[in-house]
């Protein structure tokens, strides 16, 4: 089934609404139109739909998403998909700041740029970024892996936990903590997948490999679980 | 929290436009600052312009009686036009603005000064920007750029005092979205410069200081390089002068700011939502401002 909302003649509440109370394995194709950059569209969405939002959206697009599958046909405003915990979040263009934040799964694809902060406390999400991020992307990232095919602003993963960035152009300068380590043949792996699951293309043998020195936080290396304070 | 919105119109056919296409914006960012708000527009430059001085007044009381007011002035000072509406007026003289500022004291203590200069006329006062907009009918505005400002005070009072844009010297004024935290030492700074200031606002401390730069000597440019140096805080600022408008945020960049260049226009706003509306808006350039990098556009 489909169905299309216009923002012009709707509210994102009203949209939000409906879209939660769908049923956990309902599917189907959800158009939004005319989001003139409007906040919270498609936050909170627990169900295997795709969606697409055709136009510029604002803030918190696609929060807190399981399972959906959420194409931007423009740019978006700050936090998109924060706290995603599964399914896609797509946008076409570029992306504000805190892009992913704090997310636990599924994948996020920004083909233009996102803004400072990308992926700050990331928790497993992975994020791939056709563009350049920002300063201090990845702060305190404790999952989860994040490819960037341009480059990264200064403090790129300060205070980084057990999240690896892979940067394929220059950084302009590493957070505490933060080291560049050597590519693995595992690291080229994964990169190849994400790159394909993103729909971008690069080499993968061109990227940087970013991870924590493992200075900053308790680290017991008998376990095989982060202790993270 | 707070809203900027800025215009600058590049197709000086659509000069008359300015307040129709920059009201919506201002108006959509009441949602980020519903407590006060204000405009400065900029009126196109022409020969007379060179020769006048335009004073913008504030009134507290909204239905100010104006015209025992110009009709006393014209006394002393004939050559003198007024346009107003509501609490605010616009008096247009071949006189200094300190004399006319001195006679405009002695007529009313409750008076204030909001603005002068030759080409500049700023609106601001407290209330949701939505009656701003309406009380002074700023869809009918034009000119060359405007700056404007809705607040939702986290520092100081709210007062039409404390309500953005700050300004200081003639023509020149400052929004900020932000906080700063030695806006007291940059106080004592210009304090002991010999510098006045009428509020406890740290906004009205940036603008003087920046201002106080430029009188000493700096472009624009190196004003805002010292005051990279010099400000301690968060901030989007922007600012207009009668041939420029200019934006900047700081290192951290944590208040946000979108840019939209066009052929016609350049629009800058706090959000995208505030820039929608605009003509041909899905065609424009559209990009964040990067920290501490000095956006400026000059009038041809």
């Amino acid at each position: 089934m489909s169905e299309t909302f216009d923002l012009k003649t709707t509210t994102v509440r009203a949209i939000n609404e409906h879209l939660h109370g769908l049923a956990p394995d309902a599917t189907g194709v959800y158009e939004i139109l005319n989001p003139n950059g409007s906040h919270n569209i498609a936050v909170g969405v627990d169900a295997p739909v795709e969606i697409n939002i055709r136009g510029h959206a604002g803030y918190f697009t696609a929060g807190m998403n399981k399972q959906a599958r959420v194409t931007v046909y423009g740019n978006v405003g700050w936090s998109v998909a924060e706290n995603m915990m599964s399914g896609r979040v797509h946008v076409k263009g570029f992306a504000s700041q805190c892009a992913g934040a704090s997310g636990h799964g599924g994948l996020l694809v920004i083909d233009g740029d996102a803004s400072s902060r990308c992926g700050i406390s990331m928790k497993g999400i992975d994020i791939v970024v056709g563009g350049s991020i920002g300063h201090m992307s990845a702060f305190m990232a404790q999952a989860g892996r994040l490819v960037v095919l341009g480059d990264a602003g200064k403090g790129l993963g300060d205070s980084l936990y057990e999240a690896v960035i892979y940067v394929r152009g220059k950084i302009h300068g590493l957070g505490a903590d933060a080291r560049v380590e050597d590519l693995s043949e595992e690291d080229r792996t994964q990169i190849g997948e994400l790159l394909e699951q993103a729909g971008l293309s690069a080499r993968p043998a061109e990227f940087t490999r970013v991870a924590s020195a493992r200075t900053l936080y308790h680290w017991n290396p008998t376990s095989p679980q982060v202790s993270v304070l | 929290m707070c809203g900027i919105v800025g215009l600058f119109i590049k197709n000086k056919t659509m000069r008359d436009q300015l307040g129709a296409l920059a009201t919506p914006m201002f108006v959509c960012m009441g949602d980020r600052g519903p407590d006060s708000g204000g405009l400065a527009v900029f009126n196109e430059p022409t020969p007379e312009s060179a020769q006048r001085w335009r004073i913008n007044v504030f009134a507290r009381n909204r239905e100010y009686p104006w015209e025992p007011l110009i009709h006393g002035l014209r006394q002393t000072h004939p050559a003198t036009d007024i346009v107003a509406s509501s609490n605010h007026a616009i008096l247009m003289t071949d006189q200094a603005p300190e004399i006319v500022a001195r006679w405009l004291g002695e007529y009313d203590p409750m008076l204030i000064v909001l603005s002068t200069g030759r080409v500049m006329d700023l609106y601001k006062d407290t209330g949701h920007p939505r009656e701003l907009a309406e009380r002074y009918h700023f869809t009918d505005l034009r000119g060359t750029h405007c700056v404007g400002h809705t607040r939702m005070a986290t520092e100081s009072a709210v007062t039409p005092a404390h309500s953005h844009p700050f300004v200081a010297g003639n023509d020149f004024c400052l929004v900020h979205n932000g906080s700063l935290s030695n806006h007291n030492s940059l106080r004592r700074l210009l304090e002991r410069r010999g510098i006045q200031f009428e509020t406890d606002n740290d906004t009205e401390a940036v603008c003087r200081f920046l201002q106080w730069r430029m009188r000493e000597g700096d472009t624009i440019e190196e004003s805002l390089a010292r005051g990279f140096e010099e400000l301690d805080g968060f901030y989007t600022l922007l600012m207009g002068t009668p041939e420029r408008l200019v934006l900047v945020r700081d290192a951290f960049a944590c208040k946000p700011g979108i840019i939209a260049d066009t052929p016609d226009y350049v629009a800058i706003g706090s959000e995208f939502r505030t820039l929608a509306h605009l003509p041909r808006i899905h065609e424009a350039n559209l990009f964040e401002p990067v920290p501490e990098k000095i956006y400026s556009w000059t009038i041809a």
